[in-house]
């Protein structure tokens, strides 16, 4: 039941042979009910993404909700130097920066690690066991992550009570704002870094085992190995995710920030979707919190495409393969 | 995938060296903490949740196991109030999303799932799109309160309704079945609606299942579109009463219940809106694990 099969023979099937000779309309007529079953679905991506993509005129505008979209004034680039001169806007870039920095350099590498010892386990009881364990914390809200992590790291919580057990000063990490890159790291960490493996683990079954038992008859070490045959194999879906993560860069986890800015204040915990979301929902700055929803899409679609670019340049496949789509 | 069965299989293959013990002692003590810091947290809320005020005083604010476990907080939040009250808004947004979305997900995937429809590699088009470029808060804000959803419990489901991801695992499983059935079935007369009934539904029972878990899951952990649409607060879900307890730390009124008695602590309370939030996901849990690894591959894979 792999569904990758299925794939392969469909498309060994093309090109698809079509009855020349039947119009627009009998196609429609043929085509009718497989139509409008798609019709709702079709109907749903144009509303709800399409549709607000046009709504981001209100950038250009200075939009008042009881005026709407079609009698607001509009007022160009007023919107995007306004929000330029906010050093509120720089404050939250420059957090923002921080926290996707630390978690490129230790939430990153955290699921390649982890799938790599997984990988190592050769009891598949144990290996399954691991799996169910660290799988789970995925499916949990970050309402929930927040407030375990509360209960273990917060003012009354488990790590303070074992610092003063051990002599030391409470420290209470959840409202430290010095710590709080590190905190939404750990954080994110412990939620999706089993998760994250899944995609490794895949890659890592479809090395071919001959590589590594020709490997060791040529005498390499097991270090040598790892080295030479399993991080070529899973260097491309690195890439591949890396530079996915680069383009949600300007966007750190939402629903985990929004809940713990307070906590920190907004100096250290305000990052550019919280900003958007209290500038422009809370205090009604449509106008400038929209311009800074556009730049931040354009700065996500130009890092991807530089960082494909990039990896092309080194002879890697990147995120597209070629003329395929 | 052909030689994967070697890594799989317990046994060592000839070639590779024996272990060193502290190799095995330092990968056994890894995985040993791992498998700890993931499940300890969970005890812990379990535990606070049943412990008396005596119990938490005496343990610093945090149980590893309660000595004399209790009821009483679970019946505060049962007793009626704002938690019984979003657990119930909780059910509801969960089901009836889920239901919209697998049937919408449904009809989309098999609609998109034969080559050669017209204007099908249009439709896959716009939807395989918007994976890639989001609108951003602001306009998707602005337009649930000109559709006028704005605090409605349909303002928590419409803008999630379909999601590309599940879309393309059902449609890469429909596209997986044999031709040969549906063609049959043409041939004894059966139009394209009652082959998705007959033949397609019954057979990608797995796959429909774990696209609905997923969906359920998100539902039940919706924050966002919570926090941005529900205005009133006999609207709220959980996780905004999660919030507003746990996090904002507000107390919870004790009701009639404990008038007289000594009432459960307030972190008693708080873990027990935890576990309320917390328990239906992981009854689901065992399912989804049964069926998600080859789920998410298969999308991942030829997304």
């Amino acid at each position: 039941m792999t569904v990758e099969a299925p794939e392969k023979s469909a498309k060994a099937e093309r090109p698809v042979v079509r009855r020349k000779k039947a119009t627009l309309w009998e196609r429609l007529k043929r085509d009718k009910v497989m139509l409008l079953l798609a019709g709702p679905g079709l109907l749903y991506f144009l509303v709800f993404h399409y549709l607000p993509m046009l709504g981001n005129i209100v950038a250009f505008q200075d939009y008042q909700p009881y005026l709407g979209f079609f009698n607001s004034e509009w007022i160009g680039f007023e919107n995007f130097t306004d929000a330029f001169a906010d050093p509120r806007f720089w404050s939250a870039v420059t957090n923002t920066l921080v926290i996707a920095l630390v978690q490129l350099v230790f939430f990153f590498p955290a699921p390649i690690a982890l799938a790599l010892l997984l990988n190592s386990i050769l009891s598949s009881k144990i290996r399954r066991f691991v799996q169910s364990v660290v799988y789970l914390p995925h499916f949990i809200g970050w309402v929930i992550i927040v407030s375990i992590f509360q209960q273990i790291l917060g003012a009354a919580g488990l790590l303070p009570n074992v610092l003063e057990s051990l002599g030391m000063p409470r420290y209470d990490m959840m409202t430290d704002p010095d710590a709080f890159p590190w905190l939404v790291t750990l954080q994110l960490v412990w939620k999706d870094m089993g998760w994250g493996t899944i995609i490794f683990l895949a890659a890592l079954l479809s090395i071919d085992p001959q590589l590594y038992e020709a490997a060791a008859v040529d005498g390499a070490s097991k270090w040598r190995r790892l080295w030479h045959v399993t991080l070529p194999g899973i260097t491309p879906i690195i890439i591949l995710l890396l530079i996915l993560n680069l383009g949600s860069i300007l966007s750190v986890g939402f629903e985990q920030l929004i809940l713990q800015r307070d906590n920190v204040g907004a100096e250290a915990g305000e990052v550019l979707d919280t900003y958007v979301y209290f500038n422009g929902i809370q205090n009604g700055e449509w106008g400038p919190s929209a311009a800074i929803g556009i730049v931040k899409a354009i700065f996500g679609t130009a890092l991807i495409l530089g960082a494909n670019k990039l990896a092309h340049f080194f002879g890697h496949e990147g995120i597209y393969r070629g003329a395929d789509k | 995938m052909k030689g994967s069965t070697v890594a799989l299989t317990s046994k060592r293959p000839a070639w590779m060296e024996r272990p060193t013990w502290y190799g095995l002692a330092l990968k056994g003590l890894a995985l040993a903490f791992i498998v700890v810091a993931v499940a300890y947290p969970f005890v812990s809320v379990v535990a606070t949740s049943l412990s008396t005020d005596r119990e938490i005083v005496a343990n610093g604010g945090l149980v590893i196991w309660p000595t004399d476990p209790t009821l009483d907080a679970y019946r505060v939040i049962f007793a009626g109030g704002d938690v019984t009250n979003a657990l119930v808004n909780s059910i509801f947004v969960a089901t009836i999303g889920t239901a919209a979305s697998v049937c919408a997900t449904i009809m989309m995937a098999y609609g998109l799932s034969r080559r050669g429809v017209t204007g099908g590699r249009f439709i896959l088009m716009i939807a395989l799109f918007s994976m890639l470029f989001g609108a951003g808060i602001i306009p998707n804000f602005l337009l649930v309160k000109e559709l006028g959803l704005y605090n409605t419990f349909a303002a928590l489901i419409l803008p999630g309704l379909i999601s590309a991801f599940n879309f393309i695992v059902l449609r890469s499983f429909f596209m997986g079945l044999p031709a040969e059935l549906i063609d049959s079935a043409k041939v004894d007369g059966a139009g394209d609606f009652r082959i998705l009934l007959r033949i397609v539904l019954p057979l990608s029972k797995a796959p429909i299942a774990v696209v609905s878990l997923f969906y359920a899951v998100g539902y039940w952990n919706a924050f966002f579109n919570a926090l941005l649409y529900l205005d009133d607060t006999d609207k709220w879900t959980l996780p905004l009463i999660l919030r507003l307890y746990v996090l904002q730390g507000q107390p919870m009124a004790q009701g009639e219940a404990f008038s007289g008695e000594v009432p459960p602590p307030q972190l008693a309370i708080q873990m027990a809106v935890v576990v309320v939030a917390l328990v239906p996901i992981l009854l689901v849990y065992p399912f989804l694990q049964r069926f998600f690894t080859k789920g998410v591959l298969s999308g991942a894979i030829k997304g």
